[in-house]
């Protein structure tokens, strides 16, 4: 495993298979926080905080799991042991870096129960990642997530000036793009097997 | 019936485990913060006007709750808020201090267009972004966000700055607060047949 190796994982994830675009996981702060620039960056960095801190954690609660034998607990525990992780690490943010803890804000909490919070510590379990892939993966996800919230909120802010049908303004719109905005990463495909 | 045992085992021990963690960090790691500040600042009116002589609402509230200044000295608050300041703190109420600045009927400000020369001093004077203009141009007030803190008519070096007070229409009137004066009851020297 060398370092190459981590680098195609981190490029797949940001790319190829986007958390958002390709997975369609992690819809809901897509759409609901995109409206604004500075919203969208707070957001992708405390998804990029709660992914990785996320996927972590989760591979080693899978280790007991799987000793155990009680596979079938992985989505239950898994949403657990990160929301429980993510407030503990909130409290500490809180108390040593009062500036990170503003940046975060509100975001932290907010997605901790996200959709692809869950979703990529399970994707981990089934394919067997070791604790230092479950990290990058996580990690490259995350980024990928932030990339697509930024590059979305910023064509958005630019949406809003913009002379759409009536029956299209808002959401209907942004649906749309997002669906353009998925074509065009499709020809990502093919660039990391 | 093992199984089910030894998952009903694993998740109560991660539970508890998630418990004492996050109980043992919101006792370690908490952030010390004055609540009475939080209180004091909540029913000062956040005109930030600078009448009580300190630069804002939220230092006044801090010199309230050391207990370095009296609770009289807000007078866009009036005296309404003199005596919520008083039920908070437990204080006998106060009333203005004859040579201290004293309430006035609420007003916004107008600038006189015509003489306005485009200096931009009152834009950096006015503590609530309620004034519009540049350099060189006619400046204006938002009316619905001047809190009539006058610390824009001080600046204005061609005195095109006026007070205007606000009358009560539809728009703006509200319930009084009910006052029910509290009279001293004389016991009866005796009790009547």
């Amino acid at each position: 495993m060398d370092f190459s190796h981590y680098l195609l994982i981190l490029l797949s994830t940001v790319l190829v298979n986007n958390v958002v675009l390709v997975r369609i996981l992690g819809l809901c702060p897509f759409m609901g926080v995109s409206k604004k620039l500075e919203a969208s960056i707070g957001m992708g960095a405390a998804t990029t905080f709660v992914l990785t801190l996320g996927a972590g954690s989760s591979h080693l609660i899978n280790l007991l799991l799987t000793a155990a034998g009680l596979e079938y607990l992985r989505t239950l525990s898994f949403i657990v042991v990160i929301a429980g992780i993510v407030q503990f690490t909130e409290l500490v943010i809180h108390k040593t870096s009062p500036v990170l803890y503003q940046v975060l804000g509100i975001y932290l909490p907010l997605i901790t129960t996200n959709c692809a919070v869950l979703g990529i510590p399970l994707l981990n379990a089934q394919e067997g990642h070791t604790f230092a892939e479950s990290l990058v993966f996580g990690f490259g996800s995350a980024l990928g997530f932030s990339l697509i919230l930024i590059l979305f909120s910023a064509m958005r802010e630019r949406l809003e000036g913009a002379d759409v049908p009536a029956a299209f303004k808002g959401t209907p719109i942004a649906l749309v793009t997002a669906g353009l905005m998925s074509l065009a990463f499709m020809g990502f495909g093919g660039l990391v097997k | 019936m093992t199984s089910l045992l030894l998952a009903l085992l694993v998740m109560i021990a991660l539970a508890l485990l998630l418990g004492a963690v996050l109980g043992f960090a919101s006792v370690r790691f908490r952030v010390q913060g004055d609540p009475l500040v939080a209180k004091i600042d909540a029913i000062l009116p956040q005109t930030q006007c600078g009448q009580c002589g300190h630069p804002g609402c939220r230092p006044y509230a801090e010199a309230i709750a050391d207990g370095s200044e009296d609770i009289n000295k807000c007078p866009p608050g009036g005296e309404d808020g003199i005596k919520k300041l008083a039920e908070l703190l437990g204080v006998e109420f106060k009333p203005f201090a004859a040579d201290a600045p004293q309430p006035k009927p609420r007003a916004v400000a107008l600038i006189d267009e015509a003489t306005c020369i485009g200096c931009t001093l009152c834009i950096q004077a006015c503590p609530v972004d309620a004034i519009l203009g540049s350099a060189k141009m006619m400046h204006t007030i938002l009316a619905s966000e001047c809190t009539g803190c006058e610390l824009c008519l001080a600046p204005c070096p061609v005195d095109c700055i006026r007070m205007i007070p606000v009358g009560t229409d539809l728009t703006n009137w509200k319930w009084r607060y009910p006052t029910i004066p509290i009279k001293s009851v004389k016991t009866p020297a005796e009790p009547r047949a």
